[in-house]
């Protein structure tokens, strides 16, 4: 297997060098924007573009094997369940603005410098040589090596590390199970619940005999004015977050119009249909 | 010609922007963000201070650091899923149970 285009070849100073240039530039402005951007999947991405640009400098300095876990595990595994778990917590989780503590920003950012200035000042001190001539980024057996070295000198750390992702996965399960407080409804049960609290035909669909048949448009009722069971309450939020405006107020202006009070905090106030949801599970 | 010292300077960089996001920032996913950040740049530099010492021994233990933080990923999402569906929340401000 020849790893030529991974491995950067010795007499390619000057590309590696505009390489470096590039992709650090690429990878603190990323990380920048990921730590600056109020929503979480902007954050997701701005991460993975950082982590790409991680793989590709592993891949630089001669650990191939590195970049292609970095790619499959970071990109791959981890970013996928940060995307999974931001789909459980809501997609539209932004940060608030607010300081909860007080000069909190402006104490950090001091921090952030002050550990700056100690790292770079510590770096330039160190004295760090040029790398190594005749070492793994020359030879064309990363794996090899690696795998020798792992399973002879490192065996242990990696069989405690088997018993590690076990711990976690189990620990993943114990926490993420649900525990059933209530016994689960019956068929009867249901159907009693959905009698007694007044709407016992389905939901009405969105968009019924408004002007547009999409799902954010609520169905009007004879009376002209709009139901606000007919759109979910997530979209509802959603919308109202982020024109500022509810999404009643989008039919037509002569219609009496019922305003839903969206709430910008979804999670707090199930709006009526999601209430109505969680009635029927 | 260049050295490991850029690669170890980036990585420092690094380092120093995902500290200031755990600082800075509330949603619990984005603290969480930051901290892989942080891993990563560390292993950035485990890389180069490998490239160094022309041994394998950097790049061994940046391996390592994945997969503890694979698997700290796992186990604070799934903290984060739990303290989501009994407090509606992912900030970092409303878990506070423990105070006083």
């Amino acid at each position: 297997m020849s790893h030529s285009l991974l491995l950067a070849s010795p007499g390619s100073d000057f590309t590696e060098l505009a390489t470096w240039w590039i992709l650090a530039i690429v990878a603190v402005g990323a990380a920048l924007g990921m730590i600056f951007t109020r929503r979480a999947v902007h954050c997701a991405v701005l991460l993975a573009v950082v982590m790409l640009v991680l793989a590709a400098m592993y891949a630089m300095q001669g650990a191939p094997f590195l970049a292609f876990v970095q790619v499959i595990v970071y990109t791959g595994a981890v970013l996928m369940l940060f995307l999974f778990v931001m789909m459980i917590v809501g997609i539209s989780s932004a940060d608030s603005i607010i300081e909860t503590i007080k000069g909190q920003r402006f104490w950090a950012a001091l921090a952030g410098i002050a550990l700056l200035v100690l790292l770079i000042l510590v770096v330039g001190h160190a004295a760090i040589g040029p790398a190594a001539p005749s070492g793994p980024r020359n030879s064309s057996a990363n794996v090899n090596d690696l795998a020798a070295l792992i399973f002879t000198r490192y065996v242990f750390p990696f069989e405690v590390t088997s018993a590690l992702l076990i711990t976690a996965a189990l620990g993943a399960m114990v926490l993420a199970h649900r525990e059933r407080t209530s016994p689960k409804p019956t068929q009867r049960m249901l159907s009693r619940q959905r009698v007694a609290s007044g709407h016992p035909a389905p939901l009405p669909g969105p968009g019924t005999y408004a002007r547009h048949n999409a799902v954010d448009m609520p169905a009007l009722l004879p009376d002209g004015s709009a139901s606000r069971l007919s759109v979910s309450g997530v979209l509802a939020t959603r919308e109202a977050g982020r024109t500022g405006i509810a999404i009643t107020e989008l039919i037509e202006p002569g219609a009496p119009v019922e305003v839903i009070e969206a709430e910008p905090d979804a999670g707090e106030q199930p709006a009526d249909r999601d209430e109505l949801n969680q009635e029927k599970l | 010609m260049i050295s490991p010292a850029h690669y170890i300077a980036l990585a420092a960089i690094l380092f120093v922007i995902g500290g200031v996001g755990v600082l800075i920032r509330r949603n619990a996913l984005v603290v969480f963000m930051s901290v892989e950040l942080m891993l990563n740049a560390v292993n950035l530099s485990f890389i180069a201070f490998s490239r160094l010492h022309g041994n394998l021994d950097g790049q061994v233990i940046a391996f390592f650091v994945m997969v503890v933080a694979a698997a700290e990923v796992v186990v604070g999402l799934a903290i984060l899923t739990s303290i989501f569906r009994t407090r509606k929340s992912a900030s970092v401000d409303d878990a506070n149970l423990l105070k006083y």
